[in-house]
């Protein structure tokens, strides 16, 4: 039988309280910006639940125009579902690179023998710790030359961006080359007895075994490309080319305060991610417990 | 294991492969030569060098084992390790936005200007068909001087006219309509069968021009009005404009822009160390770059940890739907989140300050006090990343063997001895390199701040436009993207030295984790 202390039923309820009114304040910025998305006009203020809700921002949001009370119609201010579009096309293709490469490398790393092994591993390590932050000047660089001569990967492309987003597969590697590591290799072993190419190997008996990793880097990966702000908002330029990160911020300039407006944009656009991310939590909690990713 | 390395593949397989590698070899080398012949030579031979051992590891036997690492190493090599190099070599030039091109471009520019010579000026009237214009004089009855067409999107150009009996294809345009079109009759000069070079100088005339500045070899220009030279100055990256016969110091002259680049040797980084309205800005950022990367760790390990212990705790009941809304801040994209605290901090509409003014009537001023804006930064902050800690956290708690708190408990320890005797001794061994990683994470959290507080409020003083709550990144971020004056090569100078603690920071986690290991 578990031992219990004498007291533990007030405890349970000191635990229970002190976690109720933490997550009243963990949410309060959630449950606000949807009271918002639902007031009418940009600077109203009120209750949680708003006195006269209006689906104005809604409409904006989706791009429709709105027509108010007094029979003007304003138009949405920004495409926000076309930036939804460039940010999920962005993310989806680099992210599908990055998984392709940082799979096959963190294969060979893990099971294939070659020269410089352990040193390209530690530089892996050393150089997954600088972001594409502290080389912004450089990127942009690059990026303005590269245009020259393939032009879709030029200054205010998105093509760019996709391409520049595959520095981070250092981390990746890591993170899936743990994961192969605790598969034990008898299986690959035998079919390489068999006759099997380390290829074949890899592609047919490695590979399904993994699939678990390879969701939560995938979902990892895809969320860390929609929330990138620095290189997007360097490299991309016009309007209808910004993604949903650099875009997001339109809303709230000093000059053109649209606080509305951006609620029920945020609600948008996050909430898909989101549902996602707790829809696959359960793994993503165990991929991230193997190794450290998002700090 | 992979004693195999010879494929035995099929072989119209392999010459499928075969092809495919020429193929994706002749784009990139027909590349090559299009750089090379525009004078980008390091370009180029970088991109020798990755088609020859591409080429290498995905044709020869020995190289079998490098064709699975071979493309994410590129990948590395050149979205990291490349600029990391480039921005260092950066760090020692001008490059900024007065000092923008190279010399061979500047002079360019320099050699393209012109002015207005006396002489003849040229009526002209502007024909249209189509979208195409043509510029038209009529010198007399029968003579037409009728230039190549243009279009609205044509870039400026020196256009040719030829002389012609008849009058052209197309209608004449008014003169109202003219008008709307000066701006882009003002980019077409027009070259004369006799030679002469004629630019718009009104809105019925053309007139003639010359270059003002002619090659006079070893990269010195002369101006054909006075007769003064324009001689590089390598020493600022300016030409200098001096007279005919000049003995004097080249750094008295006057400087004519725009700028090139050159290598500046040391000058950023003294800049860095010397100059007080830099000096200043860049301790004070970089103690509380470390400070809030420190209080960030501290305080998301703090709650983490908690949230992590309650969550495990078995007789706390609906642990599956508390740990579910205690993720949720990480599973919201961070900039939506981070811009939806910036929205409630508002000073006059968010709804923050109006909660705290219903119960203490105080309206705190976020965004412009200093201290309260460093403390909102790390509330939001910990918002963030809370989740994580006790992500990891959890991990590490399911590790520890529930026998160690049955026995703590039969020998009546509080909660508290439970914690400090058994929990954290336990798990502070692995989270060690977990927690320098983000401490590296936060050091270099330029969303955060440049989405929260955009670095604001202003340090007043500061050279460089400099904030109280900048870190590091963000103001290296403003000073190379920023809205006045874009210095590249100084905030090169400061991500180098961003570049040599982030590598400390790591080569010191290398460290903790091999131990940890071994």
């Amino acid at each position: 039988m578990m031992v219990q202390p004498r007291n533990l039923a007030s405890r349970v309820w000191v635990a229970r309280i002190f976690m109720i009114l933490f997550l009243c304040l963990i949410m309060f910025p959630f449950l606000m910006i949807i009271s918002v998305s639902f007031r009418s006009g940009n600077f109203a203020t009120g209750s949680l639940i708003p006195d006269t809700p209006s689906l104005e921002h809604w409409y904006l949001a989706f791009g429709l125009p709105w027509e108010n009370s007094d029979g003007t119609i304003t138009d949405p201010p920004f495409p926000v579902l076309l930036w939804l579009w460039n940010s999920i096309k962005v993310a989806f293709i680099s992210t599908t690179i990055i998984l392709l490469l940082s799979t096959t490398g963190a294969y060979a790393f893990a099971r294939l023998k070659f020269r410089f092994k352990e040193h390209m591993l530690t530089a892996m390590m050393i150089l997954q710790m600088f972001p594409a932050v502290l080389a912004l000047v450089a990127i942009y660089s690059l990026f303005d030359k590269l245009g020259d001569y393939v032009p879709w990967l030029g200054l205010d492309h998105l093509g760019a961006v996709t391409v520049a987003y595959l520095g981070g597969l250092a981390l990746h590697i890591w993170l899936i080359k743990g994961y192969f590591e605790t598969i034990d290799n008898s299986l690959e072993e035998a079919a390489a007895i068999d006759g099997a190419t380390p290829w074949q190997a890899f592609r047919y008996v490695l590979l399904p075994l993994s699939v678990p990793i390879l969701a939560v880097v995938f979902i990892l990966a895809f969320i860390a490309t929609v929330a990138e702000y620095p290189v997007a908002s360097v490299l991309l330029q016009s309007m209808d080319n910004l993604t949903l990160a650099v875009g997001s911020r339109q809303y709230l300039n000093p000059q053109n305060y649209l606080w509305g407006d951006f609620a029920a944009a945020a609600v948008l656009s996050g909430l898909p991610i989101s549902v996602i991310f707790l829809f696959c939590q359960r793994w993503i909690v165990g991929g991230l417990t193997a190794g450290g990713v998002k700090g | 294991m992979a004693a195999a390395t010879e494929q035995p593949a099929s072989s119209p397989l392999k010459w499928l492969a075969w092809g495919a590698i020429a193929a994706i070899d002749l784009i990139l080398l027909y590349g090559v030569t299009l750089m090379y012949a525009q004078g980008e030579t390091a370009f180029a031979l970088v991109i020798v060098l990755v088609v020859c051992s591409g080429t290498w590891v995905f044709i020869s036997a020995k190289g079998y084992n490098y064709r699975y690492v071979y493309p994410a190493i590129l990948g590395v090599s050149t979205f990291i390790v490349f600029p990391l190099i480039y921005t260092v070599n950066v760090a020692f030039t001008n490059y900024s936005s007065n000092n923008l091109l190279p010399l061979e471009r500047v002079k360019e520019i320099l050699l393209s200007k012109t002015y207005r010579i006396e002489g003849e000026s040229y009526p002209f009237k502007v024909f249209q068909s189509d979208n195409q214009y043509r510029v038209v004089f009529i010198p007399s009855e029968t003579e037409f001087l009728v230039s190549q067409p243009f279009t609205e999107e044509s870039e400026p150009a020196l256009i040719s006219a030829k002389l012609q009996n008849t009058i052209p294809d197309g209608k004449e345009l008014a003169f109202r309509e003219t008008i709307k079109l000066r701006q882009l009759l003002k980019t077409q000069d027009v070259k004369l069968p006799s030679g002469l070079q004629l630019s718009m100088i009104s809105l019925r005339k053309f007139g003639p021009m010359v270059d003002i500045y002619r090659d006079i070899g070893g990269n010195i220009l002369q101006d054909v009005r006075n007769g003064n030279r324009l001689i590089p100055d390598f020493s600022v990256g300016y030409f200098k404009e001096v007279p005919a016969y000049f003995e004097g110091e080249l750094s008295e002259a006057e400087s004519v822009g725009p700028g090139f680049v050159v290598y500046s040797g040391w000058d950023n980084f003294t800049r860095v160390i010397t100059d007080p309205g830099i000096q200043g800005p860049f301790l004070q950022i970089f103690i509380w770059t470390t400070l809030f990367s420190l209080l960030s760790v501290i305080f998301t390990l703090i709650i983490g940890l908690l949230m992590a212990c309650l969550v495990q705790w078995e007789p706390l009941k609906g642990n599956g739907v508390y740990r579910l809304l205690l993720i949720l801040p990480y599973a919201v994209p961070a900039f939506i989140s981070i811009l939806i605290f910036r929205g409630l901090f508002n000073q006059n509409f968010g709804e923050i300050n109006m909660l705290l003014n219903l119960l203490f009537g105080i309206e705190p001023e976020w965004f412009s006090n200093e201290f309260l804006a460093k403390t909102m930064v790390v509330i939001v902050n910990t918002w963030l990343g809370y989740p994580y800690m006790m992500i990891l956290c959890i991990g590490l708690l399911k590790a520890i063997p529930g026998d160690l708190y049955e026995a703590s408990a039969i020998d009546g320890a509080t909660p508290w001895q439970n914690l400090t005797r058994i929990t954290v001794p336990l798990i502070i061994k692995p989270l060690i390199p977990l927690l320098i990683a983000s401490f590296a994470f936060n050091f270099n959290n330029l969303v955060l701040i440049a989405l929260l507080t955009g670095g604001g409020p202003n340090i007043i003083g500061a050279t460089v436009p400099a904030g109280a709550t900048d870190i590091l990144v963000s103001y290296t971020f403003r000073m190379a993207f920023g809205q006045y004056g874009q210095d590249y090569g100084l905030a090169s100078a400061i991500a180098t030295f961003i570049f040599l603690i982030v590598g400390t920071i790591a080569w010191v986690n290398l460290r903790v984790t091999k131990r940890m290991v071994e």
